[in-house]
């Protein structure tokens, strides 16, 4: 199998529908803020799923937030753009918009399921008020009754009976509220849709089903994905891409199956040796020992030096760029941020160099 | 319903263990109120208050427990709670009739705007943290750490003495007749103010500060969060899903104060000389007034009673995770 996943016929791919460009966020104000999001820069494509991946801490679901403008404070945006494309083909930068454009853009544009699928609905309001306010503040023009009948479809949507519309969510399992959230998220047929670990809470046999739902409804509807997780196994079957995080910045970036068969970033190598393989001859689980560095104090060099097992001088002192490697010609979509494939070839460790099929 | 039913069986046994409690209370008291009565009006009485005094004290050694207990609550039903030692010889039903509806006015509207007042003002310095408006918290607790009388007497003397615009006390101008005219009702407000506004003041801080750490927790739900990314409006996100949960505690709270209104005020009616039932109750301790302390008692218990069914119903109005269906 060349991909885990074949992008749909029907949604159009390679052209951008979210560009984040050198994105700097930091957290705290005053003289030694802690710097979380280091120059990121991501694309997002039309209909495909970006997964983001890396431990905790280190910048994923902040560099979501940032992206919609929901960083709760002490968080701070302070520099970089957010490029959305439209669909009438205008392209707008997300953090310039006016706080008037920007409710209205929310959740036309980009919907987000959140981490919390357990706390993610008012406790007081039933299930239906909760789908329709939204539906309602977007689209005043609608009736009560047009209201109701979407609810009721958004729900049928994610396979949930209608006759819950009038449950409040104390009445729901976990599963139905995660469900609930991700026909909430849809209410408004966004582009984008961002889930920042949206199956996290849940037991293994429900987050199977919500994964398959997940990816069922983006076949049919064509949204993008920004999927964001820490379980990298999960992502190598519903991702297009996978980017890895580590420490603020973004390490590697290619196709799910490049990442999953041939990392190139030690980092993306030890997150990948943490699991089981699905295939293959059974091997030791690796993990990382260490923990991600200490993010207010400045890092000099490579973020992952202290943790890498192949680091060199160079690495301690120079902070190695997003770029891509001597397989640029049969990988095209690959970047790596490590000194190593700037050596000759023959002195980069074996498992990073595995050749693509 | 059944939820309410429930309720509604336990809040009666609550009522008759409150009053039961209240019956053998006098019966525990030493000495003999009655006889010290007597031989303070001399033959004056009447055989039947004696006799109701009696039964109501527990002194008719030729009854049983029972006996008595079932006449108490007979003499409860028709309203009769003895008579008044000290504004003898009017019953005590009369008594409490005629004070209750100057402290369940003037206390009761002061707690409904200070709950009120408070509880807004608390939401918009949650949802708006860290500006000026933060700075209204410590003033606001001064007044509640100041004592009350103090607060009370710096009041009079500035307004009434230094400024002579409201009056010091009373509740109402004694020249005039209690009558529903617009004389009589201007200068019963005019009299209000100034307890009032002590009371709000002194007890606006803990509406406040409660609402906001409310709001400040509240408002980092993921509700909230997802509110936001809605993009409903400012307003609806801060009352529709914040402020809308941040007031569930509060209203507990607001319940309490709420039974707390006629047991209360003490200070305030004696500050003001204000005809309320706090002050009826420091009268009747002052003159060893054991029926007019029983009614007092009774009135009391019964407000906090009601409070707290009204508390009950207002907050399974509410949050419906209290509402048990089925």
């Amino acid at each position: 199998m060349s991909t885990v996943l074949p992008t749909p016929a029907t949604v159009k791919t390679g052209e951008p529908v979210l560009q984040i460009r050198n994105l700097v966020v930091d957290y705290g104000y005053g003289d030694d803020p802690t710097h979380v999001l280091r120059e990121v820069s991501l694309t997002l494509n039309k209909g495909e799923v970006l997964g983001l991946a890396g431990e905790s801490g280190c910048g994923m679901s902040t560099l979501a937030y940032a992206a919609s403008r929901l960083l709760p404070p002490p968080g701070i945006i302070t520099g970089g753009e957010v490029l959305f494309t439209r669909r009438d083909g205008s392209v707008v930068d997300i953090l310039k918009l006016s706080d008037k454009e920007l409710r209205a853009a929310r959740w036309n544009d980009i919907a987000i399921v959140f981490q919390g699928a357990m706390n993610s609905l008012n406790p007081v309001y039933r299930v239906s008020k909760q789908l329709t306010d939204v539906i309602a503040t977007h689209r005043p023009a609608l009736s009560r009754r047009e209201l109701d009948d979407r609810a009721a479809e958004l729900l049928e949507l994610v396979g949930i009976s209608p006759d819950r519309l009038r449950s409040f969510p104390h009445q729901l399992s976990g599963g139905m509220r995660q469900r609930v959230m991700i026909a909430m998220a849809l209410a408004l047929e966004p582009q984008v849709l961002i889930m920042d670990e949206p199956t996290t809470a849940l037991d293994v046999v429900m987050q199977r089903q919500i994964v398959e739902q997940i990816t069922d409804l983006r076949e049919r509807l064509g949204f993008a994905v920004i999927f964001i997780t820490h379980d990298v196994s999960l992502l190598i079957e519903v991702a297009d891409r996978i980017a890895i995080m580590y420490a603020g910045e973004i390490v590697e970036s290619a196709t799910a199956s490049e990442v999953y068969r041939m990392p190139r970033h030690p980092y993306s190598d030890g997150l990948l040796g943490s699991f089981p393989p699905l295939h293959g001859p059974r091997r030791e689980l690796g993990g990382i020992p260490g923990s991600p560095p200490d993010l207010a104090k400045p890092i000099d060099g490579c973020p992952y030096a202290d943790r890498c097992p192949f680091a060199f001088d160079r690495c301690r002192v120079e902070n190695p760029a997003l770029k891509q490697t001597v397989f640029a010609d049969l990988e095209p979509e690959r970047l790596v941020a490590c000194h190593l494939h700037d050596l000759p070839l023959a002195k980069v460790p074996v498992q990073l160099t595995r050749r693509p099929a | 319903m059944r939820f309410l039913a429930r309720r509604f069986i336990f809040y009666v046994i609550t009522a008759w263990a409150a009053i039961t409690i209240n019956f053998f209370i006098p019966r525990a008291m030493e000495g003999n109120p009655v006889d010290a009565l007597l031989a303070r009006y001399q033959g004056q009485v009447s055989p039947d208050a004696i006799r109701a005094l009696t039964v109501l004290f527990g002194l008719d050694k030729n009854q049983s427990l029972w006996d008595q207990y079932v006449q108490y609550w007979q003499l409860l039903f028709s309203g009769n709670l003895g008579l008044s030692f000290t504004f003898f010889p009017t019953p005590v039903a009369t008594v409490v009739q005629q004070s209750l509806p100057w402290t369940l006015g003037l206390v009761g509207l002061s707690t409904v705007i200070s709950f009120f007042v408070g509880t807004l003002i608390g939401t918009a310095i949650g949802w708006k943290r860290g500006t000026w408006a933060d700075g209204l918290l410590p003033v606001a607790t001064f007044f509640s750490a100041v004592p009350y009388f103090w607060l009370g007497l710096l009041a009079i003397m500035l307004f009434s003495l230094t400024l002579k615009l409201l009056p010091a006390a009373q509740g109402y101008d004694p020249g005039l007749i209690p009558n529903l005219d617009f004389i009589f009702i201007g200068s019963v407000i005019q009299h209000g103010i100034l307890p009032a506004l002590t009371i709000v003041l002194s007890s606006i801080a803990g509406w406040m500060l409660g609402m906001r750490n409310m709001m400040v927790t509240v408002t980092s739900e993921d509700y909230v969060s997802v509110a936001q990314a809605k993009g409903l409006s400012e307003r609806r996100i801060m009352f529709g899903y914040a402020a809308r949960n941040a007031i569930l505690p509060q209203i507990s709270g607001f319940a309490l104060s709420l039974g707390f209104i006629v047991s209360g005020t003490l200070v305030m009616e004696m500050v003001f000389s204000y005809p309320g039932i706090g002050f009826v109750l420091y009268q009747a301790v002052s003159a060893k007034d054991y029926p007019l302390m029983q009614g007092v008692f009774l009135v009391i218990t019964l407000s906090v009673l009601v409070a707290n069914i009204i508390a009950d119903l207002v907050y399974t109005l509410l949050d419906p995770r209290t509402r048990q269906e089925g």
